[in-house]
């Protein structure tokens, strides 16, 4: 178990240090000068030459590129994330005010698919091609495709149209008022939560389905158990590892898919910082954030890994 | 491993050509049997064409040019002259939604085919090669699957400008690691097989033996990738123009629409309401499609399959 963690960790660690390179690569490399991307061809021919190396200096942007990589991760690593270009603000601050509200709708929105989807997909199982089960499969089918974006703009009309709601719009933190920060952050969370519900939902019901035409769930059926428990103690353990696997990949939509729904939803969460410093061209913000979105990915995976060798001895000795 | 990929359809390049009539009847014999068998997936698939068809035909079938601005007409809900209302500027809506198929399906289609062409073909220069090189391979593919696809995208789109060819490769770029995963392992498979090692065994060099042998064999799954992907495509495009960084306006897409939508105060429910209609209809009827794809050509990529091949359950 302990080199299976030791190798994991190295390779999260490698895979890390490629996703900053790469990173740094797209958006300080190919796009030439930062300054045209900052300030766009016309703000950029209308600075006077002094101006321009004051700022590129001043955004330590005039060293030489593998200096500057290295730059970078030392500050990472100091915690200095740097500040916006535009705003002020530095990246740190951006996180610790933006970032619950964003943690939340994720964790939240882990919960919501799991409280739908499994429940969902064991009833499926139970009863396979029955009317429940041709529902719950249409509807997965629909989650699956309906953008969530979407369904956010659609549901936040609804509410305003219907009853004049409009959820507050002013970051409030779970623990100042947690009844406020609950309108806030519902909406998205089960936006996605549905999203991820459906394939969790699919995903369980099939594995059910597998593991339920096995021989020690016939033995199980053969000494007379109820097929509630059957399902329940038996079949279900030994359904649910792929679950887990795919609730792990699952955590990428819901990282991406919060940026659109943050704002769809018109929640102050990091994914709409991270929008705006995208239009805005702000680098600095933009480099720091994606690769906390990265990290953060990898990092699960790795919990989702790890907990699977726990589950799993199979993996743990392999 | 080698056994049921030897049992599964292969498409071979010196198929017996058959005359003109009787292949066609062969190929709606073929359709008529699809559908009896995955009704859905016929359904997706027919839904899927009749999207193609509007997108090709967007001029002949909008009513009204999608860019011109009508002042006298703003913000109408529904009516007789404009089936689907018009936006803040008086465009109407229903000429924007089909002129918006068009941008949506191309970007759709050429960063699908893009993407997950490059990477079948690195997927089977991984596989067939082994070794240092798809070792490194497939670092470069964990790292690329380390983003989330949508940050990915608008981080690219961002460092290369906003244009059509920039959102296309943008998304391209997302799509490469699951073509190279997916098709790597088939790759794997099949260079183990004893009409590979024949050809190797004869003298035919390492590319030769990529092209001719082991790539048909990877067509089928590759139909099957880049289908499944399309549905993704499309929601990533509509994501980029509705946070404002994809297919720049006043070019109809369905994303740009609906953040077109969001701007007013108390934004009209039809401009939120059809654009994002028409983007979980096509995404509902590729998926289907892709679905029956799949069941029909490749069981190798049921989900008990990439399961097993994931070190998961065996399958």
């Amino acid at each position: 178990m302990k080199k299976y963690l030791a190798r994991r960790a190295v390779y999260a660690a490698v895979t890390l240090l490629g996703v900053s390179l790469s990173i740094f690569v797209i958006l300080r490399v190919l796009p030439g000068d930062p300054l045209v991307a900052i300030l766009g061809v016309e703000g950029h021919a209308r600075m006077t030459p002094a101006d321009r190396v004051r700022i590129m200096a001043d955004l330590g942007l005039s060293d030489p590129l593998p200096i500057q990589y290295v730059h970078w991760l030392v500050d990472i690593g100091a915690g200095r994330l740097g500040k916006s270009f535009f705003r002020g603000d530095t990246v740190a601050e951006l996180i610790m005010h933006r970032g619950p509200i964003t943690a939340e709708i994720g964790v939240l929105a882990l919960v919501v698919s799991w409280l739908v989807g499994l429940p969902v997909g064991i009833l499926s199982a139970f009863k396979p091609n029955s009317v429940p089960d041709g529902i719950a499969r249409t509807m997965s089918v629909l989650f699956i495709a309906i953008p969530g974006f979407w369904l956010g703009m659609l549901i936040v009309l609804a509410l305003l149209f219907w009853f004049g709601y409009k959820a507050p719009f002013i970051i409030v933190n779970m623990w100042e008022d947690p009844w406020q920060n609950l309108q806030m952050v519902i909406g998205p969370a089960i936006v996605l939560g549905l999203a991820q519900g459906a394939y969790i939902a699919r995903m369980s019901r099939s594995c059910l389905l597998e593991v339920i035409g096995e021989d020690f769930v016939r033995t199980a059926r053969a000494k007379g158990l109820r097929e509630g428990l059957i399902v329940m103690r038996h079949a279900l353990p030994n359904a649910l590892l792929p679950v887990i696997t795919i609730s792990g990949v699952l955590l990428g939509f819901v990282l991406g898919g919060s940026v659109a729904v943050e704002t769809a939803f018109g929640v102050p969460g990091l994914g709409r910082s991270l929008v705006t410093a995208v239009i805005e061209r702000d680098i600095i913000v933009v480099q720091n954030l994606v690769l906390l979105y990265a990290v953060i990915f990898v990092l699960v995976n790795v919990l989702v890994d790890l907990s699977y060798a726990w589950l799993d001895p199979r993996i743990r000795y392999s | 491993m080698a056994v049921r990929a030897a049992d599964h359809p292969v498409q071979t390049p010196d198929a017996p050509s058959v005359g003109g009539r009787s292949s066609i009847g062969a190929v709606v014999r073929e359709l008529v049997r699809f559908s009896r068998r995955n009704t859905l997936s016929a359904i997706g698939g027919f839904v899927g064409v009749l999207i193609i068809c509007v997108a090709l035909a967007a001029p002949l079938l909008a009513p009204r040019d999608p860019l011109k601005a009508d002042f006298r007409r703003m913000n109408k809900p529904p009516d007789a002259q404009s089936l689907l209302g018009t936006d803040q500027v008086g465009r109407d809506t229903l000429s924007r939604v089909i002129y918006g198929a068009r941008t949506s399906l191309f970007v759709a289609f050429s960063a699908v085919i893009l993407g997950t062409t490059v990477g079948s073909l690195w997927g089977v220069a991984c596989g067939y090669l082994r070794g240092r090189f798809d070792l490194y391979s497939q670092r470069v593919m964990e790292i690329l699957q380390a983003f989330p696809d949508l940050i990915l995208a608008m981080a690219i789109s961002m460092a290369i400008g906003t244009g059509l060819p920039a959102v296309i490769f943008a998304i391209a770029i997302t799509r490469i690691p699951f073509g190279g995963r997916v098709i790597r392992s088939v790759a794997l498979s099949v260079r183990e097989m004893p009409y590979v090692e024949a050809g190797r065994a004869s003298g035919a060099s390492a590319l030769r033996v990529m092209i001719f042998h082991v790539l048909p064999q990877c067509l089928a799954p590759y139909l099957v990738l880049a289908t499944t992907h399309l549905g993704v495509a499309i929601v990533i495009e509509a994501a980029l123009g509705f946070l404002g960084v994809g297919v720049p306006p006043p070019t109809p897409t369905w994303g740009n629409m609906l953040a077109d939508s969001i701007t007013a105060l108390v934004p009209p429910w039809w401009l939120a309401f059809f654009p994002g209609l028409a983007i979980t209809v096509t995404v509902l009827a590729f998926n289907l499609l892709g679905d029956g794809i799949r069941d029909t050509l490749d069981p190798r990529l049921s989900p008990a399959f990439l399961r097993m091949m994931a070190g998961g359950r065996r399958g």
